[in-house]
């Protein structure tokens, strides 16, 4: 399997945009209403925040369990080269292969159940049939069965899903972070990561720790049930629509957070939001972690206008220690200052979706 | 088992690791694996043991001076346990830790003390044959230098002193993030300067 095949860009309606998300920086949004705006109100703080991860408003990016939308393709051919450059952004403790085949079979089913124009899944007792039209992909195989894949099951399905995932191991009654890839991350490195527990990985994070908020979720999510998954959010801010903002790369995109201007804000700064869902996988009890990022510009989430006041209040309010953990503090002053001409200080509705 | 954790000092973040001090506990084989003035720590442990001789007899104890000079070699080779080694170094003394280990039953335990990059080191050859977590005793002794891991370079620095510090193979300003892993046994260090090339705060004396 490679993601050499020419790309044609009217292949399938013209859905999936041919962009880049390093060099050119062609990415964007054609319909920015779809963006996950992740905040429900004009502050923000911390907290477990997790709700059913049921679907949602057709058209949203809570349509389906799986959102697969216009930059799926782009995205697939980013992550072939960070994994090409780093093959160290994808790995799994032995003992994870059983959960790799869960998730696998996770995402097959329910991408085939949503999407049956792209995708296609038959089954023969274990003889399994994926189709993956839009990657040109075709793949005969026995599920369970390691030697008739080209990957290990968990990476064969990670080099086609969107969203950076890790796969936790339930055991000693905390989360074991025995798997994982990222290519599309928020300043974490799984090289480092993988093999901790819950609060080993969360150990960075500021304020949160002393507000219990890790205690709380671990208690949740140990408590996760299999066909009951959850969602919650996440976001950070990330100078041009910069997929992989990892650490280990850190020397070669953090001088663009110094390249921005009160001319090229608008257009270089993005907001970066983590659609994150979680799942409890059936035979190896394994909790499934999808860390699904979304990328829009300050200029075309200005076009909405509930979003521009909100954001503008949450950016200019935000307690300094969570804006430098972010990774955004040299920049709040500029980008306060842009979004100030978009909020009149007019009330807003509660609630994270556009007035219609 | 609640055990009182004993910070070696206040750790700045929750996932810094904790130590206890160690205890006898019975068990046919008692893998010792000390550095510095972790020896401090074996002889203690075994002045609360009631069946000192029966724990040295089946005790096997390895050791290697610290980073800063302290050599306990004397103190516990004095003990008369069942094997004794020294190695000049923690690379020198793992090896050997590993040919242990590949004879070992389940029920031995284990006693890890002195540096952090002994003990994580020491820590990450024994969880990779399997044994449980539980088997495993740590305590901090002596020198407090950390062995760092590069996230960008992947090289590991050795006995870090300074925050910032410069990476020993890639050269990069990194600061030293407090955030450990026991798979590398190291801390994370992280470019200070990526964003303003030459901006490096003064380094300060933060390990020693």
């Amino acid at each position: 399997m490679s993601l050499d095949f020419k790309f044609a860009p009217d292949d399938f309606g013209g859905f999936f945009r041919d962009e880049t998300f390093r060099e050119t920086f062609t990415y964007t949004n054609s319909n920015p209403r779809r963006f996950p705006f992740p905040f429900d109100r004009d502050d923000y703080m911390y907290s477990v925040n997790m709700e059913p991860h049921t679907p949602g408003r057709k058209g949203t990016a809570f349509e389906h369990t799986f959102d697969v939308d216009e930059h799926y393709v782009a995205e697939m051919i980013d992550r072939a080269k960070v994994l090409a450059e780093d093959p160290l952004r994808c790995q799994s403790l032995p003992h994870m292969t059983l959960a790799g085949w869960d998730t696998l079979e996770l995402i097959m089913e329910t991408k085939a159940r949503d999407y049956p124009q792209w995708f296609s899944l038959t089954k023969d007792g274990n003889r399994w049939h994926w189709v993956n039209r839009p990657l040109g992909i075709e793949q005969s195989f026995t599920f369970l069965d390691e030697s008739t894949l080209p990957y290990p099951p968990f990476e064969y399905i990670m080099r086609q899903t969107q969203g950076d995932w890790t796969l936790q191991d339930d055991r000693d009654g905390t989360l074991w972070m025995d798997a994982g890839i990222a290519t599309s991350q928020a300043d974490w490195s799984v090289d480092f990561d993988v093999g901790m527990n819950f609060m080993e990985w969360h150990a960075p994070v500021p304020l949160a720790h002393e507000k219990g908020v890790f205690d709380r979720a671990l208690k949740f999510l140990l408590k996760l049930q299999h066909g009951s998954p959850v969602r919650r959010f996440n976001w950070t801010m990330t100078v041009n629509p910069l997929l992989d903002t990892a650490p280990e790369t850190y020397p070669k995109w953090g001088p663009m957070k110094a390249s921005i201007t009160p001319e090229n804000l608008g257009q270089k700064q993005h907001l970066r939001v983590e659609l994150q869902s979680l799942y409890r996988l059936p035979r190896s009890n394994a909790i499934a972690f999808d860390i699904r990022c979304y990328l829009c510009s300050f200029e075309q989430i200005v076009t909405v206008p509930k979003w521009a006041r909100r954001l503008h209040r949450v950016v200019r309010d935000l307690p300094p220690e969570l804006a430098t953990y972010k990774g955004f503090i040299r920049n709040r002053p500029a980008m306060v200052e842009w979004l100030s001409k978009y909020d009149d200080g007019a009330p807003t509705s509660p609630g994270w979706w556009p007035d219609d | 088992m609640k055990v009182e954790l004993t910070p070696i000092d206040a750790p700045s973040i929750k996932s810094r690791p904790v130590y206890a001090a160690l205890e006898p506990r019975p068990g046919k084989l008692h893998v010792i694996v000390a550095d510095d003035a972790g020896a401090d720590a074996v002889t203690e442990m075994l002045g609360k043991a009631n069946d000192r001789s029966e724990i040295l007899a089946g005790a096997h104890v390895m050791y290697c001076p610290g980073p800063t000079g302290t050599d306990g070699t004397a103190k516990l080779e004095a003990l008369g346990a069942a094997q004794f080694f020294r190695a000049p170094t923690i690379p020198a003394l793992l090896p050997r830790l590993v040919r242990v280990l590949a004879d070992t039953h389940m029920g031995t335990q284990f006693y890890l003390a002195g540096t952090e990059s002994l003990i994580g080191q020491a820590e990450r050859e024994i969880m990779a044959t399997g044994f449980p977590f539980a088997s495993i005793q740590k305590e901090q002794r002596g020198s407090t230098l950390r062995r760092v891991q590069c996230v960008h370079c992947k090289g590991i620095t050795e006995n870090v002193a300074t925050d910032p510090f410069k990476c020993s193979h890639c050269g990069l300003n990194l600061f030293v993030r407090d955030h450990y892993s026991r798979r590398m046994a190291a801390f994370q260090g992280v470019n200070i300067d990526a964003e303003d090339p030459g901006l490096v705060p003064e380094s300060v004396v933060r390990f020693k």
